[in-house]
């Protein structure tokens, strides 16, 4: 058991960068495509690090650098966590504490578009905050643990019983993972009217920082969306991979297909989606429960 | 790996009669999809390798010009895009207008055109990845022997008021600007956007 | 046992010394040394004794009742009670007639009265116990015997200060410590008492104290707000009241003792109906919807009242008398709907702390969300959610009198606490900005015990399988996250250029800020521990079972592990001098910064200063639009929850 753990976190710090920037490398191609053009090579996320981490770093501030630092061992050990078997809620809360580091670092710069996207960025915590707490005690209530590790062992896949939870996550991911029509803090796409928000004053090694940390987030985000299929047989991994295609695949879409909304209108449709799909999940299952 | 795999650019307006502009951005466009070899238009100087001027430089704008240049990370390429950016046009005699883009910043690549063609622009990017990857290796050798490059010195130095304002912009300019900035106004309460 | 004092002397100690420190400090009219001293003294004093008489009890583990030994002393301290009740009744009378507010008048006599009455007619029966000692009174003696103390003698270096900036206010400052003093003996006699009727006294006791606290300052927004909590509160003492009559009159046994009360299993209707008058007192105490508003205007008073009525002891009198009666709550209709109104103001508070910019305001907001959390935890009435109400009770008091006290000092300095006025604290203050970070951290972020403790109710909401309260609380944690994250941002902001202003924090203030500050991150490495030693034998003892460990395993390793993190990073990053070699300019201003990153050229060639604000969007979660439905909402579900346990009853 121990030895499988520590080969999965293993995996997970090696792996996760790679996975998450081929991830954004297809993202980025399938955009290209659906624009009508050939797009980057597939590798291109990785040349961009690369190079972040090979140019000089200007910063505003030392605490910034420490802010950014921390971002990036908290997304990591939030992922070594999930990877690892560890509590669902735990890994929650220290992807929020992550999170928050982030968006401090956005702060301490005093900077007028930083400090825009750093409001906004907030704003979009608190809208996808409640989908990843009602996420892990979903789980618990379908299949009675908290533990990743003995939720992979389960004898259904989890989805059976949570098919709102998967929408709304599927949903807040669009939120997590910073895309069109929620991409108000910061954006993929250039030019937009508050620069790059959240990531204005970050340059250089910082700003390669920053980008390695958001590939191991969209690597744990695609292994939550496994999670809802993965049970005890081999075979359902394989299900768990086809449906975080699908997923990828959706929300590249409506990155592509929806211009961004006004925040409020972010928080209304959030909080709304949470409440109707996943709220109305846990009741009837607590019903069916009872 | 090179740096010149990714070229991020920063495309600015010095007083340009809006014609490179369009062409500039006809560049971006998924016609010309540049983004094929890595180039992303930031718009955030602290995030671009090459400085895309436009336009020739007049006395408000040169300021600008070399604040953005400064927020630049190293090593970083400017060029200058068409033929006011290159010496100031047909702009050139204007009271003014200092020159070309040469007048504020030390530009790498010269592209001429009027308006510049999209097809001279990519061949101009694709020399300037070209002079980045040169950069990278002096930039390198600079840091081991503790600088950073050429063009400033000292490593973690605060860029002061001073550093913006003292060259070339002009005398009047400068000292209005000194004599605000003495006197900072109160801080206005306002709405984030 | 054999110790060298018995804990009963200690506890009576507690809660008389408080009374003669008071008569003390009231006597010394001058700010002198002597009554600095007298201060600082008297608070150790207390502090040691609660120390002591908790650490023996939670060692000696169980329940220790106790009845004064002979007739004369026990006839004695009746005699005191009842004096006690009529001097408060008539204080109540006096001011209210003479600002005529008849209706708080009316409301005293209405809850004293019947109760005096009681007494005088000497029928009530005699009972085995008029005192306990038990683990959860420990426990409360931990915060209010250490955090009480600690706010008194941050109060003297206060007071002197407040003096000093509001020449308007008259100098009672010797009769505001006094009433510190008085109210800190209040709390430990009704912790520690077991016989409702001196619950009763202690309890309005506390209530005159935090109204005249509010009132110190005697102007009219002073007098009004300190009327309403009067009135409040005096409401909540009728409520009690009315429970103690209930189980007097209307049930054959006659309990008149917390401890009997919680014996009676059968759960018959006058019980029940006690119970709920009893947890209806407990709501107004610690400021649910729709009670909310007498600490909101508490905010008036100078800033030692405010952190000693929002940390140690009003409010958590409040949840302590929940805690209590929790086991009187699992699967019964009062709990439920105790649940209810704690979930429901959780969630309504921390949106309405969204739209606040003045820092005592939001602290005021963050404080009754967090005691609708303990509220609701008690209400489950499972091991899970008292071991959580618990916990949180501990966190939250030690960081949120901290973040009062931060406040307050900043206030004093800067001559503002609008959180706006806080931007780049870190530059201009940075010791107070360290200080205040780390009572932010400790109210939201993950390895504080803020978290902790939210983690084990969650556990606990889901357990009881109630799934409305489950969403409550994870909505309210999405909005919890945003008020306090932004105003931590504007804190951490750095300003280039800027002045470092003059910290003149008295050292009486630093001798309670700091030991809190240690406190807090004390407690996230030994969080464990406490669990163990301190809210294990409460639940032992209120579900009179053993009951298993709540938390354990790896989840403690891992939580120690980012405790551990959190503070390895910052020295980790200076002693490997990451970033030093990096560049810096100033923040991004479009190309036309002027020279620090607060001014920037605009396009007539004129330097304008920049600020961006922080997000209030007062347009949605102000005030104007979420207070009176809130109010609304729970006020119509405390009504239906009384009238249906009395309709129970008859």
């Amino acid at each position: 058991m121990a030895v499988s753990i520590v080969v999965r976190v293993i995996l997970y710090l090696l792996l996760g960068p790679v996975i998450g920037g081929l991830l954004e490398g297809i993202d980025r191609i399938i955009s290209a495509r659906m624009q009508g053009r050939q797009g980057p090579p597939l590798f291109q996320p990785f040349y961009d690090v690369y190079k972040l981490m090979h140019k000089q770093t200007i910063v505003v501030n030392s605490i910034q650098v420490l802010f950014i630092t921390a971002y990036l061992i908290f997304t990591i050990f939030t992922g070594a966590l999930f990877f690892g078997g560890g509590d669902m809620l735990l890994v929650f809360f220290s992807l929020s504490m992550s999170e928050v580091m982030l968006v401090l670092s956005a702060y301490s710069v005093n900077g007028p578009y930083s400090a825009m996207g750093a409001q906004r960025e907030l704003l979009q915590m608190m809208c996808y905050e409640p989908m990843m707490l009602l996420l892990a005690i979903g789980f618990y209530v379908a299949q009675g643990s908290f533990m990743v590790n003995d939720l992979i062992g389960a004898d259904r896949p989890a989805v059976i019983a949570l098919p709102g939870m998967l929408i709304g996550f599927a949903f807040v991911l669009i939120i997590k993972l910073r895309k069109s029509p929620f991409d108000l803090s910061t954006s993929h796409h250039a030019h937009q009217e508050m620069v790059k928000g959240l990531t204005t004053d970050i340059s250089g090694r910082d700003m390669g920082l920053v980008e390695l940390a958001e590939w191991y987030d969209a690597t744990l985000m695609m292994g939550i969306v496994g999670m809802f299929f993965v049970t005890r047989e081999p075979v359902s991994y394989l299900f768990a991979i086809l449906a975080c295609s699908v997923v990828f695949f959706l929300i590249t879409l409506i990155d592509n297909t929806h211009p961004r909304v006004k925040a409020m209108r972010m928080f209304g449709l959030a909080w709304g989606v949470i409440l109707v799909c996943a709220g109305t999940n846990l009741l009837i299952l607590n019903l069916i429960g009872k | 790996m090179k740096l010149s795999k990714s070229p991020w650019i920063l495309h600015y307006d010095g007083s340009s009669c809006n014609g490179c502009d369009i062409e500039v951005l006809a560049t971006m466009m998924p016609h010309f999809d540049v983004e094929r070899f890595g180039v992303i238009n930031t718009g955030n100087p602290k995030h671009a390798d090459i400085l895309l001027l436009t336009g020739g430089i007049n006395s408000q704008t040169a300021p600008v010009v070399r604040q953005l240049y400064k927020q630049m990370p190293d090593p970083k390429v400017v060029m200058a895009c068409g033929i006011c950016a290159c010496d100031g046009g047909i702009f050139k005699e204007c009271y003014n207008v200092l020159g070309g883009a040469d007048q504020v910043v030390p530009v790498d690549i010269y592209v001429p055109g009027c308006a510049v063609r999209p097809e001279a622009l990519i061949e101009g990017v694709k020399k300037a990845v070209a002079i980045l990857d040169e950069k990278q290796q002096e930039m390198k050798i600079a840091m081991k022997q503790g600088y950073c490059t050429v063009d400033y010195g000292r490593l973690a130095v605060h860029t002061t008021e001073d550093d913006y304002n003292s060259e070339e912009s002009s005398p009047e300019a400068a000292q209005e600007q000194t004599q605000t900035a003495e006197t900072p106004g109160t801080t206005e309460g306002g709405d984030a956007e | 046992m054999h110790n060298l004092i018995s804990i009963y002397e200690t506890s009576g100690f507690l809660i008389i010394f408080p009374f003669i420190a008071a008569l003390l400090i009231f006597l010394q009219r001058k700010d002198n040394i002597l009554r600095r001293a007298t201060v600082i003294a008297s608070g150790f004093a207390i502090m040691a004794a609660s120390v002591y008489t908790a650490i023996l009890v939670l060692l000696g583990g169980g329940q220790t009742l106790y009845k004064p030994a002979s007739e004369e002393v026990m006839s004695l301290v009746e005699q005191t009670i009842l004096f006690g009740e009529a001097f408060l009744l008539i204080v109540v009378i006096i001011l209210s007639f003479r600002h005529r507010k008849y209706y708080c008048a009316l409301i005293g006599i209405l809850g004293t009265c019947p109760i005096m009455a009681m007494e005088l007619s000497g029928v009530v029966p005699e009972h085995a116990t008029y005192l306990r000692l038990d683990p959860l009174a420990a426990v409360m003696y931990l915060i209010a015997g250490v955090v009480g103390p600690l706010i008194c003698m941050y109060a003297v270096g206060y007071m002197s200060d407040y003096h000093h900036h509001h020449t308007n206010v008259q100098d009672r400052s010797n009769v505001f410590l006094a009433l510190l003093f008085i109210f800190l003996g209040g709390m430990f006699g009704l912790i520690t008492s077991d016989d409702l009727v001196w619950v009763f006294f202690f309890w309005e006791i506390t209530s005159v104290c935090s109204f005249l606290l509010i009132g110190y300052t005697r102007t009219k927004e002073a007098i009004g707000n300190s009327f309403r909590a009067l009135w409040m509160n005096l409401l909540g003492g009728v409520g009690f009241s009315a429970g103690i009559l209930a189980l007097f009159y209307l049930d054959p046994r006659q309990i008149m003792s917390l401890s009997e009360l919680m014996k009676q299993t059968d759960r018959a209707p006058v019980i029940m109906l006690a119970v709920t008058l009893f947890a209806f007192a407990s709501l107004t105490k610690s400021a649910q919807f729709p009670f909310s508003r007498w600490l909101l205007g508490a905010m008036v008073a100078p800033t030692p009242s405010s952190a000693l009525l929002h940390s140690a002891t009003m409010v958590k009198i409040g949840v302590y008398m929940l805690i209590r009666l929790s086991p009187m709550f699992t699967d019964t209709f009062t709990g439920v709907m105790i649940t209810v109104v704690g979930g429901f103001t959780f969630f309504a508070a921390s949106l309405l702390a969204i739209s606040q910019s003045d820092g005592k305001k939001v602290l005021a907001y963050s404080t009754i969300s967090n005691l609708g959390l303990i509220t609701a935890c008690a209400g489950t009435g499972t091991t899970e959610g008292v071991w959580a109400a618990v916990m949180l009770m501990l966190f939250h008091a030690v960081s949120k009198s901290l973040l009062f006290q931060t406040v307050g000092d900043i206030e004093n300095i800067m001559g503002s606490r609008d959180i706006e006025d806080m931007h780049g604290l870190v530059i201009k203050l940075p010791r107070l900005a360290l200080i205040m970070m780390i009572g932010i951290c400790g109210m939201f972020m993950a390895p504080f015990g803020m978290l902790v403790s939210k983690w084990a109710a969650l556990k606990a909401f889901v357990d009881s399988s109630s799934v409305w309260l489950v969403i409550f609380l994870v909505f309210g944690s999405g909005s919890t996250l945003f008020y306090w994250a932004k105003w931590l941002g504007k804190i951490c902001t750095v300003i280039h250029q800027s002045v470092n202003l003059d910290d003149s924090t008295h050292g009486s203030e630093l001798i309670s800020m700091v030991p809190l500050t240690g406190l807090i991150v004390v407690m996230c490495f030994a969080f464990p521990w406490m669990s163990n030693a301190m809210v294990q034998p409460v639940l032992n003892e209120t579900f009179n079972m053993n009951v298993p460990n709540v938390i354990g395993g790896a989840d403690v390793i891992i939580m120690m592990i980012m405790v551990t993190m959190i503070f390895l990073v910052p020295l980790g990053s200076r002693f490997l001098s990451v970033g030093a070699k990096d560049k810096m300019t100033m923040s991004y201003v479009a190309g036309v910064n002027a020279g620090d990153d607060r001014h920037y050229i605009d396009s007539f060639g004129k330097s304008r200063s920049l600020y961006l604000a922080n997000w209030y969007m007062e347009d949605y979660f102000g005030e104007k639009r979420l207070l009176v439905p809130s109010i609304m909402i729970s006020a119509v579900l405390v009504i239906l929850m009384v009238i249906i346990v009395i309709g129970g009853a008859f």
